[in-house]
């Protein structure tokens, strides 16, 4: 029924020659910087996507790859190696030649990606977080993947492999044990459902392509900003700013040089939904930034690409290589008429339509996928463009290109100006603000920061006007929002609701049963109790990204609270005392819950350090982080209460297990050479 | 323009904080009634005597502290076993298996624990040692030193087993006061005591506080 | 004179400020002390320490990274945000090692000049003990990282003032950590020089000027008696930067 994307390495397997290792020959290695710079260019900004390249090639970063970047560009040695040291994709040491990363989120460890990790570990005899001593493989957890729909899932050397189970497990150690190339493995392995639910107000009537685009060019900028405004459409991103505000700022700004940035570093655990929207519907999405460049003014853009999807890379690369054909892209766009009929080759706009026609060619060969896609596959080639002739452009013609920049395992680089840092080449550490992107971002030039989802959902409301959005929803959170439902649910996937939705109607939609919690908005949102069910989502009651994750009743919620208090520490970026340090003194203190040794007096420390975290952190991933174990100690207090030690105060540490060292070294294990706890 | 700023080490009429504050420890929840002699204990954990050689640096003032307490167990006095005290003042960090006990014994015993000097406080200059893992310590000191005869990592039951790190001891139980400094000045201790044993909140001048 | 573009009022005490201040740049000008660290008035604002926190409307904020605007109500010296202070210190000071007794920068160091502002009497949370390294390898300096608060004064004066980008911050989260631009990573390496600016900014013991036998002139580290060095007699809300930048206006 769904739609499948073949996620597998077209490229190849990437690093496989045993010849490689541990040192590549300098000469491949200047090959690959060469290729990277010839591809990208040498301004220092691209520093983290050659080392992205040269991770790619060799599975880690070679010195002598970082001495011929700092040769050739404007950049430090030191600064790439923070870089490597920031990004958990990338090494200073070479991973396995087959790289394996489990997704770590809760809703993986669920469904038993512990054990399943475990199992694959022992068949392999590798150790966690250490490559084998023959170098040939390395396995280790990794935040979210985004396959929460389709968990659990891994990374193998970047491609996503879903729906483990212990079989896969087996049949994964037997096809590394045997140097099995990633191109040969089974295919369905590679196989990413979009699992579309539920279509609502913007993935609905896709009839007619770049409709958003056409009203551009005949009513020109003011008026679709007009409507924009109209439709109270607010960014999908989670914060929920007005967009048209946002829009309108950067048109006025007299700065030139302006950029529109589309953040698909979907970062948050649980959320998947941009996903769903760059593979199914990837047209709709370029066509809301271009239509915002057109509005904004901006020349330049890129899309943000976490490193867990670069699966989709190639798709994205060839839908705006057929969008510059179109003359969508590119120079001169809205001049020419070839726009008009050859819509043969445009797709992403099926309801549930995959991305079949836009594979690229090396794809075909595992594509079996695009034949079990329902009769939508082939809609697109019947739709027609409303994109006309030479339009009366009231704005006249735009310049505009886009390209993708990939992250590398950073959480952090989904918050705007972090994204911005990282686009830079930096470590992805939030700015300052003021000031705002929209004012001084990449490069200092004005950068206008949306979600996926909001640009799509701009590109609806110019093709039907902002009336049109407020048709659904609420006063303040006018018309639908597109979530990704995970957890304990008979259908998870991706749902496109109203606003204004109570959360009872969505767990009667995705099929959930005797729940217990709901987390809604990530690792970062709010945690509700079955208490909690009637109310909505909507920026006026549960703002979300989209993330919706539920609990049955069988769930110990504490394995909630440390999986996301584990995330925080693994993905601070660090600037900060509070989010830096505090959420480590949390995870510590939750672990002390977990293995009994806590007392009351830990709980308040707890409550204080969060409320610490919340009130005096630098950025956004530190005042939520805390969110999670704020709102468990509230409403579900007993997962901690009766893990409780007795007495009122305990010791920080487990005594006896600090005396095991020296028991060792003495060969003594007399009473006298223990503590109580 | 700037105002003075004394520390109140009780932090007493300041409740109004919701965050996490030192005061919160500091503060009176254990008070001690001011009209009878109190009984004191004192020991010296992994600490360097520094600290005790201070509290017998406030001099004459001793008298007055004799007239005010009884003292129990302490380094001073000749006795040996702990009994019910109103005050258990720690000096050193916890580097062992004894240290343990003794400072879970006075936790026990005493209603009111203070922390004296930064090697209860934080761990001081023992905890250096925790840079480095106790293998290499003890090999240093007891195989690979210059000048040992008999080389070997003692195994008498008779002695205490090292932590793998040294510890302040609000790491092991609930320290009620702190009062920093290596060692904190005899003033410093009896300002502390003083305003302690009189139930009157604790201020420590900029002079007082200090953590060297 | 500079054009003062208005005033807003700090605990109460009417503060001018010029276009562009930061509530912390009018406040050290104005003489009035805010707590902080990664801020240096000679540098760009960083705001990572969190020291200078605030309170504004209702909101904590950094007052070195917030601009000034009229008519602002700004919190600093409560009891409130005196003990949110003290627990950002206490983070510093558990995340590293910090054993003064034994540290050269003692009683000219501003992390615990400021702890004792706030009144820190110990460092409450759990020690992480972390194992950091301690780089000799340079003829006039020592870079020793147990002490260093990542607050990246030194990243800063080495790449904007002395622009070399001599240091860097690389890793995240906990694992953030000082790094230094050379071949081999080492200090000795690098082209640090003592006359650098970022070789004398360091607010703690991570950067320290070597001492040698036979030095004479200026008398830093152990050589000042204690009792006369910097913070001994008066508190760094007195004597710090906001006293210098009083002098210099
Ligand atoms: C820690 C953190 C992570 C974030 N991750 C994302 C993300 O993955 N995707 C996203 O669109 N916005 C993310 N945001 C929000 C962005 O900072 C920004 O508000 C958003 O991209 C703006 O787009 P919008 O107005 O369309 O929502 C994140 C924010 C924070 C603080
Ligand atoms: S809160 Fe601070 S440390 Fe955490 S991610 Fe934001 S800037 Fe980094
Ligand atoms: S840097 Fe400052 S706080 Fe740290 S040990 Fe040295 S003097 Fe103490
Ligand atoms: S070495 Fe000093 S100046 Fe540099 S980041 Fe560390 S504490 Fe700051
Ligand atoms: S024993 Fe007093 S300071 Fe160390
Ligand atoms: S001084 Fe403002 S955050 Fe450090």
């Amino acid at each position: 029924m769904h739609q499948v994307i073949p996620g597998a390495p077209a490229t190849g397997l990437g690093p496989a020659a045993p010849s490689d290792r541990p040192d590549p020959a300098p000469a491949r290695i200047a090959q690959v910087v060469e290729r990277s710079l010839a591809r990208l260019g040498r301004r220092p900004e691209q520093v983290l996507q050659h080392l992205i390249a040269l991770q790619q090639a060799f599975s880690f970063v070679p010195e002598a790859g970082i001495r011929a970047l700092t040769e050739r560009l404007d950049v430090t040695r030191a600064q790439c190696l923070a870089a490597i040291d920031f990004y958990a994709f990338l090494h200073r040491t070479p991973r396995g030649q087959y790289n394996i990363l489990l997704s770590d989120n809760i809703t993986d460890r669920m469904l038993g990606s512990q054990r399943l990790m475990q199992l694959l570990c022992e068949r392999l005899g590798v150790d966690p977080g250490v490559p084998r001593a023959d170098g040939r493989v390395s396995v280790d957890v990794t935040s979210c993947t985004g396959m929460c729909d389709q968990a659990p899932a891994l990374l193998v050397n970047g491609f996503a492999i879903t729906r483990l189970d212990e079989d896969r497990m087996r049949h994964i150690a037997a096809l590394v044990d045997t140097r099995v190339p990633l191109q040969h493995w089974p295919q369905d392995y590679f196989a990413v459902s979009n699992h579309v639910q539920r279509s609502g107000l913007l993935l609905r009537d896709l009839e007619v392509r770049d409709a958003g685009l056409s009203a551009l060019f005949e009513r020109g900028g003011d008026a679709v900003l007009a409507e924009i405004e109209r439709s109270g459409l607010r960014g999908r991103g989670g914060a929920g700013f007005t967009t048209a505000l946002k829009w309108r700022f950067c048109r006025e700004t007299g700065q030139p040089q302006k950029v529109v940035v589309c953040n698909a570093d979907e970062g948050e655990p649980g959320t998947f939904k941009d996903r769903v929207l760059l593979t199914a519907y990837a047209d709709l999405v370029i066509e809301g930034m271009t239509l915002c460049a057109g509005i904004v003014g901006a020349r330049e853009g890129f899309i943000y690409l976490r490193g867990e999807y670069r699966y989709l890379l190639e798709h994205l690369e060839a839908v705006l290589q057929r969008r510059r054909e179109l003359g969508l892209l590119g120079k001169q766009i809205g001049a020419s008429a070839r726009t008009a009929l050859r819509s043969g080759l445009s797709v992403g706009r099926g309801t549930d339509a995959g991305i079949n026609a836009g594979i690229g060619p090396d794809m075909d060969v595992i594509s079996g996928a695009a034949q079990t896609g329902d009769q939508t596959s082939n809609q697109t080639s019947n739709q027609t463009s409303a994109v006309r002739g030479r339009l009366d452009a009231v704005d006249g013609p735009f310049d505009f290109d886009i390209q993708i920049h990939l992250g590398a395992g950073a959480y952090i680089c989904g918050e705007e100006s972090a994204l911005i840092e990282s686009l830079e080449g930096k470590r992805g550490v939030t700015r300052k603000r003021p000031p705002f992107p929209v004012t001084a971002g990449y490069l200092n030039r004005p950068t206008l920061v949306n979600n996926v989802e909001t640009f799509l959902a701009a590109a609806r409301v110019a093709e039907h006007g902002g009336y049109w959005l407020r048709s659904e929803g609420t006063d303040l959170s006018a018309g639908s929002k597109i979530l990704s439902v995970s957890g304990d649910c008979a259908l998870p996937g991706v749902y496109e609701v109203p606003f204004g939705t109570s959360v009872r109607e969505l767990l009667d939609l995705c099929g959930a049963q005797s729940v217990q919690a709901v987390q809604v908005s990530g690792a970062a949102g709010s945690t509700l109790s079955a208490e909690e069910l009637d109310r909505v989502l909507a920026f006026e009651d549960l703002p979300t990204a989209g993330a919706f994750m539920v609990f049955g009743q069988q769930r110990d919620l504490l394995e909630m609270v440390r999986n996301f208090a584990g995330f925080f520490v693994h993905e601070s970026c660090g600037f900060c005392t509070p989010c830096r340090v505090g959420g480590v003194l949390l995870r510590d203190l939750i672990e002390k819950v977990a293995s009994g040794r806590a007392s009351a007096h830990d709980l308040e420390e707890m409550r204080r350090i969060g409320d610490l975290m919340r009130r005096a952190s630098h950025c956004g991933l530190g005042h939520t982080a805390p969110n999670h174990l704020l709102q468990t100690l509230e409403k579900f207090p007993w997962i901690y209460q009766t893990r409780l030690a007795s007495a009122e105060y305990t010791p920080a540490f487990d005594l006896d297990a600090a005396l095991a060292e020296a028991r060792r070294l003495s060969g003594r294990d007399d009473p006298g050479a223990h503590l109580a706890s | 323009m700037v105002a003075t700023h004394t520390h109140d080490a009780t932090g007493a009429t300041e409740a109004t904080s919701d965050a996490i504050t030192n005061a919160e420890r500091q503060a009176p929840s254990r008070t001690l009634p001011p009209a009878k002699k109190l009984r004191v204990a004192t020991a010296s954990l992994a600490g360097c005597f520094g600290c005790h050689m201070s509290l017998l640096d406030i001099d004459e003032r001793l008298i007055d502290l004799i007239e005010l307490v009884d003292f129990d167990r302490t380094p001073i006095t000749d006795i040996k076993h702990l009994g019910d005290c109103d005050l258990g003042i720690i000096e050193g960090g916890v580097a062992n298996a004894e240290n343990v006990e003794v400072l879970r014994g006075f936790r026990r015993h005493c209603r009111i624990l203070v922390a004296l000097g930064a090697c209860a406080v934080n761990g001081g200059i023992p905890a250096m040692r925790n840079g480095f893992a106790l293998s290499e310590c003890l090999e240093e000191a007891f195989i690979d030193g210059i000048g040992l005869y008999n080389r070997g990592i003692p195994n008498d039951p008779e002695l205490p087993l090292l932590l793998s790190q040294v510890h302040p001891i609000h790491e092991i139980v609930k320290v009620d006061y702190c009062l920093p400094g290596c060692p904190p000045s005899g003033d410093a201790i009896w300002a502390f005591l003083t305003a302690l044993l009189q139930g009157r909140p604790i201020a420590l001048s900029d002079k007082q506080l200090h953590y060297d | 004179m500079a054009i003062v573009e208005g005033r807003f009022r700090l605990d109460g005490v009417e503060i001018p400020f010029q276009p562009g201040q930061t509530i912390m740049d009018a406040a050290l000008a104005a003489a009035v002390y805010i707590p902080h660290l990664c801020h240096h008035p000679a540098l760009l604002p960083h705001g990572s320490c969190r020291v200078c926190v605030v309170r504004v409307n209702g909101r904590e904020v950094s007052s070195c990274t917030t601009p000034a605007t009229a008519g602002l109500e700004v919190e600093s010296e409560t009891e409130a945000l005196r003990a949110l202070r003290v627990a950002i210190l206490q983070m510093l000071f558990v995340e590293g090692n910090h054993v003064c007794p034994a540290c050269e920068r003692t009683g000219a160091c501003e992390l615990q000049a400021v702890a004792y502002h706030c009144g820190m009497l110990e460092p409450h949370f759990t020690h992480f003990f972390p194992r950091r390294e301690l780089d000799a390898s340079h003829p006039d300096l020592v870079l020793d990282l147990n002490r260093c608060i990542l607050c990246e004064r030194c990243v800063r004066a080495s790449r904007d003032l002395d622009r070399k980008r001599v240091f860097a911050v690389a890793g995240r989260g906990l694992d953030s950590h000082l790094i230094v631009d050379s071949p081999t990573g080492r200090l000795g390496d690098s082209r640090l020089e003592l006359t650098d600016q970022a070789a004398h900014i360091c607010p703690v013991g991570a950067i320290l000027l070597r001492q040698r036998a036979g030095d004479v002139g200026e008398r830093h580290g152990f050589r000042v008696p204690i009792g006369e060095r910097p913070y001994d007699r008066e508190s760094i809300s007195r004597v710090g930067d906001v006293a210098t930048l009083v002098e210099e206006s």
